[in-house]
C-alpha cells in the first residue's frame, strides 16, 4: 500500500539565476517502509524532502500523501495536514527552548486536539519512554545534551502517530553511539508501528541499515 | 485555531524571559507615563492661565459708549444737504444706561444666565502722601459681585461682608495696597475726575492674581460712588453677566444689544489677545502630544519587533509541526496585548504618581499668577487616552512583526 507518491516534480531556483534543482523526479513509497535518500551535497536530496514536508510549496509536479492530493492547498490545509499526519525531526534538533521537555513533545498534539489534555500528558510520557527519555520530562529543554535533544524531537515527531516520520540529516549532528540510539528507534518504529520514515542522511551505516536507498545526483533520482 | 494553545505558548514565551518582559512592559509604561505627566501639566497650565484670566472678566458686559461719532444737528435738520462739520466733539452725555436697575432685574429672569452685576465705575485718585495714585472705584452690590467673580475666596485680608456694613469702605487690590502701604482698617482719600474728596476705609485686600486688576481697582458700595460722583441712585455704568455657559455668552451679547440698544462685550472679544495665546497653546499641546505618542509608539514597535525576530526559530517548529499562520499571530498578539495592557495601566500609576508630586510641588510666582503649587490638571480624559493609545499601539506593533512572521517560509530558516 503507498503513502506517498511523487510525480514529475520540478524545481527552480532563480537565485542568484536560474538553476534547475530537481529534474522530473517520481517515485512513490509503502507503508511501513524505511527509507533513506542519499547523494553528494548539492544534489537536491534535501530540497525534496523539504518539499515532501509539505513546507515548500514552490514547485512543478503533484505531491499526494494518504491518498490526499497535497499539491495546490493553502498554507493553514497544509499546516493541518502536517500536523495530523506528518512528524519531522531535523538535524539541529529544533526544540522550543522556553518550553519543557514534556511540553515540547505535547503542543503538537494540543493542537490537534484530539484528545483531552490529560489524556495527550499521558501519551507524551509513553513516547518518551520509548526514546527512553521519561525521566527528564519535566526538565527545561534548552538544558539537554544535543543527543538528548535529538531523541525528544523523535517523541515529538510521534506523538500525533503520524503516516509519515521525515527526518533532514537526524544524525548529523550526533556521535556514534547517539546515531545507533536514533537509527535503533526508527527501525523500530517502522518496522513495529508501520510507520513511514523518510530521512535524508550523509551516513552510510545509516543509509546501508534502512529498507530502501534513493541516491540523487544533478536533481535526478539515480538509484533506487 | 485554538486559543488556549496559543495562549499557554504565549504565556510561557513571558514567563521564561522575565526581563526581556519587563524591559518590553517598561518602555510602554514610560511613554504613557511621561504623556500623563506632560499633558496633564501643559493642560492645568493652560487652564490655570484661562481661569485666572477669564475669571477677572465677564461673560457679557453692557456699557455705553461714549464717541464723537454722532449725528451732528446740522445733519438732522438739512439731512439732503452736503454738511462739512470740522473738530466734532463728543456730546455732553451721561455716561449711565438709562434704566440700568432695571435691565439687570430683567436679565436675572433668564435661567442661562448665572448672575448680573450693575456697577458705576470711575477713574480715581488715591491720596496718602503727597502724592496721587491713579486708579479706578467700582461701585458693586457687592454679593451680587461675588456671585460673578468669587471676591470672598480672593480676599486676602480683611473680610468682604464688612463692605456692607460700612457705607464708606473699600476693597482694595493687593498690589495697589501695598503700593499705597494701607492694611486693613487704614483710611485714605479719594478723588474724583470731577474734583470731590472722600474719605474711606479699607475694609478688605483682595487679589485676582492679575496685575491689571489688582494694581488698579478698588470695589466700593454703590451708594457711595453715586454720591461721590453726585448722581441720582438708578445711576449705573456698567452691567456685568456671567451665564452658565461661557460659549453660549457670544450669542447672547448679540441678543442683549439688540434687545437694549446699548454696547455689549462678550468674554472672547475682551480677551482676544488671550484668546489666540490660548489657541497657540492648545495647538503646542497637541504637538507635544502627539511626539510623545509617536516617539512611545516607535519604541513599543521596534521592543515587539524584536521579540518576533528573536522567536524567528521558534516560529519555524510551530509551522513545521503543524502550526497555521493565525495560530503564529495569535501567540505574539496575546503577548503584546498582556504587554500592553499591564504597560500601560503601571504607565497611568506612575503618570498619575508624578502629576500628584507635581501638583504639590511649592511653585512661587511672585505677584503676577496667584498660584502656589504647579497647576496640573487631573482629567480622566487622558487617562483613558493614555490607556488606549497604549494597549493600541502595542497590538498594532505586535501584529505587523507577527503577521510577517505567520507568511515566512520554515524551510529557510530549519535549513539554517
Amino acid at each position: 500500500m503507498k503513502v506517498l507518491s511523487a510525480s514529475h516534480i520540478n524545481k527552480y531556483f532563480y537565485e542568484p539565476e536560474k538553476f534547475q534543482v530537481l529534474k522530473n523526479i517520481s517515485f512513490e513509497v509503502k507503508k511501513g517502509e524505511f527509507l533513506s535518500l542519499v547523494g553528494k551535497s548539492g544534489c537536491g536530496k534535501s530540497t525534496l524532502l523539504y518539499i515532501l514536508s509539505t513546507m515548500d510549496t514552490d514547485y512543478e509536479g503533484t505531491l499526494e500523501m494518504n491518498g490526499e492530493k497535497l499539491t495546490g492547498k493553502s498554507q493553514d490545509q497544509l499546516a493541518a495536514f502536517r500536523n495530523e499526519h506528518l512528524g519531522f525531526v531535523f538535524q539541529f534538533h529544533f526544540l522550543l527552548p522556553e518550553f519543557t521537555v514534556l511540553q515540547n513533545v505535547m503542543l503538537p498534539a494540543l493542537k490537534l486536539g484530539r484528545y483531552s489534555a490529560k489524556e495527550v500528558e499521558e501519551r507524551a510520557i509513553q513516547k518518551l519512554k520509548l526514546v527512553d527519555m521519561d525521566s527528564h520530562a519535566l526538565k527545561q529543554s534548552s538544558k539537554l545534551s544535543g543527543g538528548q535533544q535529538q531523541r525528544v524531537a523523535i517523541a515529538r515527531a510521534l506523538i500525533n502517530d503520524p503516516t509519515i516520520i521525515m527526518g533532514d540529516e537526524p544524525t548529523g549532528n550526533l556521535d556514534k553511539k547517539n546515531s545507533e540510539v536514533v537509527f535503533n528507534i526508527f527501525k523500530q518504529i517502522a518496522h513495529e508501528n508501520h510507520q513511514t520514515i523518510i530521512t535524508v542522511t550523509h551516513d552510510p551505516d545509516f543509509a546501508k541499515g534502512s529498507d530502501r536507498i534513493i541516491e540523487m545526483s544533478d536533481g535526478q533520482i539515480i538509484k533506487s | 485555531m485554538n486559543i488556549r494553545i496559543s495562549l499557554q505558548i504565549a504565556k510561557t514565551h513571558l514567563l521564561t524571559k522575565k526581563k526581556q518582559t519587563l524591559i518590553a512592559m517598561l518602555g510602554v509604561t514610560f511613554g504613557i507615563a511621561m504623556f500623563i505627566v506632560m499633558i496633564s501639566f501643559i493642560k492645568g497650565v493652560n487652564k490655570f492661565l484661562e481661569d485666572s484670566a477669564l475669571d477677572a472678566t465677564p461673560h457679557v458686559r453692557i456699557y455705553k459708549e461714549i464717541t464723537s461719532n454722532h449725528p451732528s444737528l446740522i445733519e438732522e435738520a438739512n439731512p439732503k444737504a452736503f454738511n462739512v462739520i470740522h473738530h466734532q466733539l463728543p456730546k455732553n452725555e451721561l455716561a449711565n444706561i438709562k434704566n440700568g436697575l432695571q435691565i439687570v432685574a430683567n436679565i436675572e429672569k433668564d435661567p442661562a444666565v448665572l448672575g448680573v452685576s450693575p456697577q458705576i465705575g470711575s477713574q480715581v485718585f488715591f491720596n496718602k502722601g503727597p502724592i496721587p495714585v491713579a486708579g479706578q472705584i467700582a461701585g458693586v452690590d457687592i454679593l451680587k459681585e461675588d456671585k460673578l467673580y468669587s471676591i470672598k475666596r480672593r480676599v486676602k485680608s480683611g473680610n468682604m461682608e464688612a463692605l456692607l456694613s460700612n457705607p464708606n469702605g473699600i476693597l482694595m487690590g493687593k498690589i495697589l495696597a501695598r503700593n499705597l502701604n494701607v492694611n486693613v482698617g487704614d483710611k485714605l482719600t479719594i478723588t474724583t475726575p470731577t474734583g470731590s474728596l472722600k474719605l474711606v476705609k479699607v475694609v478688605g485686600i483682595y487679589g485676582f492674581g492679575i496685575q491689571t486688576v489688582d494694581g488698579v481697582r478698588c470695589y466700593a458700595n454703590m451708594s457711595m460712588v453715586q454720591e461721590i460722583l453726585q448722581k441720582d441712585k438708578s445711576y449705573v455704568t456698567d452691567i456685568h453677566i456671567k451665564m452658565k455657559d461661557s460659549q453660549a455668552a457670544i450669542d447672547y451679547a448679540k441678543v442683549l444689544a439688540n434687545q437694549y440698544g446699548y454696547e455689549t462685550q462678550d468674554w472672547a472679544e475682551a480677551n482676544s489677545a488671550f484668546m489666540t495665546g490660548d489657541k497657540i497653546r492648545n495647538a503646542m499641546v497637541i504637538i507635544v502630544s502627539i511626539t510623545l505618542l509617536v516617539v512611545a509608539g516607535f519604541g513599543i514597535y521596534n521592543i515587539m519587533n524584536m521579540n518576533v525576530i528573536n522567536k524567528m526559530k521558534d516560529i519555524a517548529i510551530l509551522k513545521a509541526t503543524g502550526f497555521g499562520g493565525k495560530d503564529i499571530v495569535a501567540v505574539f498578539l496575546i503577548q503584546s496585548i498582556i504587554i500592553g495592557v499591564l504597560g500601560a495601566f503601571l504607565g497611568l500609576f506612575i503618570g498619575f504618581s508624578l502629576s500628584y508630586l507635581l501638583s504639590i510641588t511649592p511653585f512661587d510666582a511672585g505677584d503676577f499668577l496667584d498660584v502656589k503649587t504647579f497647576p496640573v490638571i487631573f482629567n480622566i480624559k487622558y487617562y483613558i487616552m493614555g490607556l488606549a493609545f497604549g494597549v493600541v499601539t502595542t497590538i498594532l506593533a505586535g501584529y505587523m512583526p507577527a503577521r510577517k512572521a505567520s507568511k515566512i517560509d520554515p524551510v529557510a530558516i530549519l535549513r539554517g
